[in-house]
């Protein structure tokens, strides 16, 4: 193991952390909204939604993320005039907007999954009390229901958050210099793979530890009713004078 | 040229690539069978290590599953292909061969699917190895069995049963995970569709088609997976 050449590989691959970053946030937050539409169209109880909604999920889930970004990337190039003329082109020829494409589309249908397990997971108890209160419809929604899915889901959506930082790694296969795009770079430019790999994984696992202490410190903050409550110190009074 | 339709592309006449493109399916389930069974033996190496009683075993095996869970598969993929043929090229220097010697495709995609999958396998055994009865292990004890046959008889079978939706999910995971292998050149359903994709310049077509493929090997093995997990419960008593 030569450390300069560590030290070396360890600058330039962390110039590749920014778009790491950038590529699983924007997916991740687009997909959020995507999940939670698809979320409610499953709970619908409308036949139509919920069968777009469970097809969705089952093609996303069911074929690999590097099928769907060659098939955005590389597989709409084949309606190229249809496109040009629709003038979405300068968007499908940017490998950026594709891979944000793919990777939303591919949370999208993971992470409803999690929204309704979620959402369903809210206990009918909670609601009826609500209701009996007087509420309904988006003031139930935003007051009861949304809070506690939120903080049932938390945990699966922290692991899906991770698999996405991982995801982010097939973009370097459409020329995407990331973590994992330079890093390719520098293992066939040096033909070092151990050390090069050593720093990569290094950069990976810090940026996961990191994201994994948000989401517990997130986790932790929603749910205070859990915590301990402050003891309160007893006041030494002169019961007897 | 008259374009060709859909059904001749990808059928299986003088100009369709049906048989390339099965012949390719073929490749991706036996290296993510070879990966998966690799990934068990793992596994269950890395289990037993993480419910071993000893300190330096326990940390091997949670850093093991941590570390391999939280680095990209395709940075793992990339290590076993150029350090795979790096490491051989040196005993091959050894051995007075120069050059670079490239380690069999098919090998580096099968261990780096064992490695990763390994890691997501050993949570699964264990978590199945908890639910196990104290009692029947102490009960095996008490009769005389020594360890391995323990193993054989009475921890195996058992884990396997508890571990078996754990271990469908682990393999639609290897499934999907195979397409990567296709950035070392081995000719899976991935690499084919992109060769056929790049030679006709049909791409769409060529992508829908393999993502079909991989939905039909989906879906026929959540079936198979479900008949086991049947199978396997079909001596023990549910409540409800």
């Amino acid at each position: 193991m030569d450390l300069d050449f560590m030290w070396e590989t360890l600058l330039q691959l962390l110039s590749g952390v920014p778009l790491t970053l950038n590529l699983a946030f924007t997916s991740v937050a687009f997909g959020a909204v995507l999940a939670m539409i698809l979320a409610l169209m499953r709970m619908s109880r409308v036949g139509i939604l919920e069968a777009i909604a469970k097809a969705y999920v089952f093609v996303f889930r069911g074929t690999p993320l590097l099928v769907q970004i060659f098939l955005i990337y590389y597989g709409l190039g084949q309606f190229r005039p249809i496109l040009q003329e629709w003038g979405l082109w300068a968007f499908f020829r940017e490998p950026y907007w594709c891979a944000i494409l793919a990777l939303t589309l591919n949370t999208g249908a993971y992470a409803s999954e999690i929204i309704r397990g979620g959402l369903q997971s809210v206990p009918n108890q909670q609601v009826e009390a609500a209701k009996a209160c007087g509420m309904s419809g988006f003031l139930l929604f935003r007051r009861i229901v949304f809070p506690i899915a939120v903080r049932q889901a938390l945990p699966a959506y922290g692991s899906e958050i991770i698999l996405m930082v991982k995801a982010t790694s097939l973009a370097s296969i459409i020329t995407m210099m990331e973590v994992t795009g330079l890093a390719a770079k520098l293992i066939s430019q040096t033909f070092r793979a151990v050390e090069v790999f050593v720093v990569g994984g290094l950069i990976y696992l810090i940026l996961n530890f990191a994201i994994t202490r948000i989401i517990m410190a997130f986790e932790w903050w929603l749910s205070p009713h859990l915590r301990r409550p402050p003891a309160i110190e007893p006041r030494l009074e002169a019961a007897h004078v | 040229m008259q374009q060709l339709s859909y059904f001749e592309l990808i059928g299986f006449g003088p100009k369709g690539w049906g048989l390339a493109l099965l012949v390719a399916t073929g490749m991706t389930l036996a290296v993510a069978l070879c990966g998966f069974l690799a990934g068990a033996v793992v596994g269950t190496l890395v289990a037993w290590a993480k419910l071993s009683r000893s300190m330096i075993a326990r940390t091997f095996g949670d850093g093991y599953t941590t570390i391999l869970r939280g680095i990209p598969d395709l940075l793992v993929i990339y290590l076993f292909y150029f350090g795979g043929s790096a490491a051989l090229g040196a005993i091959g220097s050894l051995f007075g061969a120069d050059g670079f010697i490239g380690v069999p495709a098919f090998v580096t995609g099968a261990l780096a699917i064992g490695i990763v999958s390994g890691a997501y396998q050993a949570e699964v055994f264990r978590g199945a190895y908890q639910i196990l009865n104290r009692g029947e292990l102490e009960a095996a004890r008490s009769v005389g069995m020594h360890r391995w046959l323990i193993f054989r008889r009475i921890i195996a079978p058992q884990v396997l049963r508890y571990a078996i939706p754990g271990l469908g999910n682990t393999w639609q995971l290897v499934l999907k995970e195979s397409a990567l292998i296709s950035v070392t050149g081995l000719v899976e359903l991935l690499r084919q569709s992109h060769i056929a994709a790049g030679s006709t310049r049909r791409p769409f077509d060529f992508y829908i088609t393999a993502a079909i493929l991989y939905l039909v090997i989906t879906w026929v093995s959540t079936y198979l997976f479900q008949r086991a997990e049947t199978y396997s419960l079909r001596g023990i008593r549910r409540a409800s």
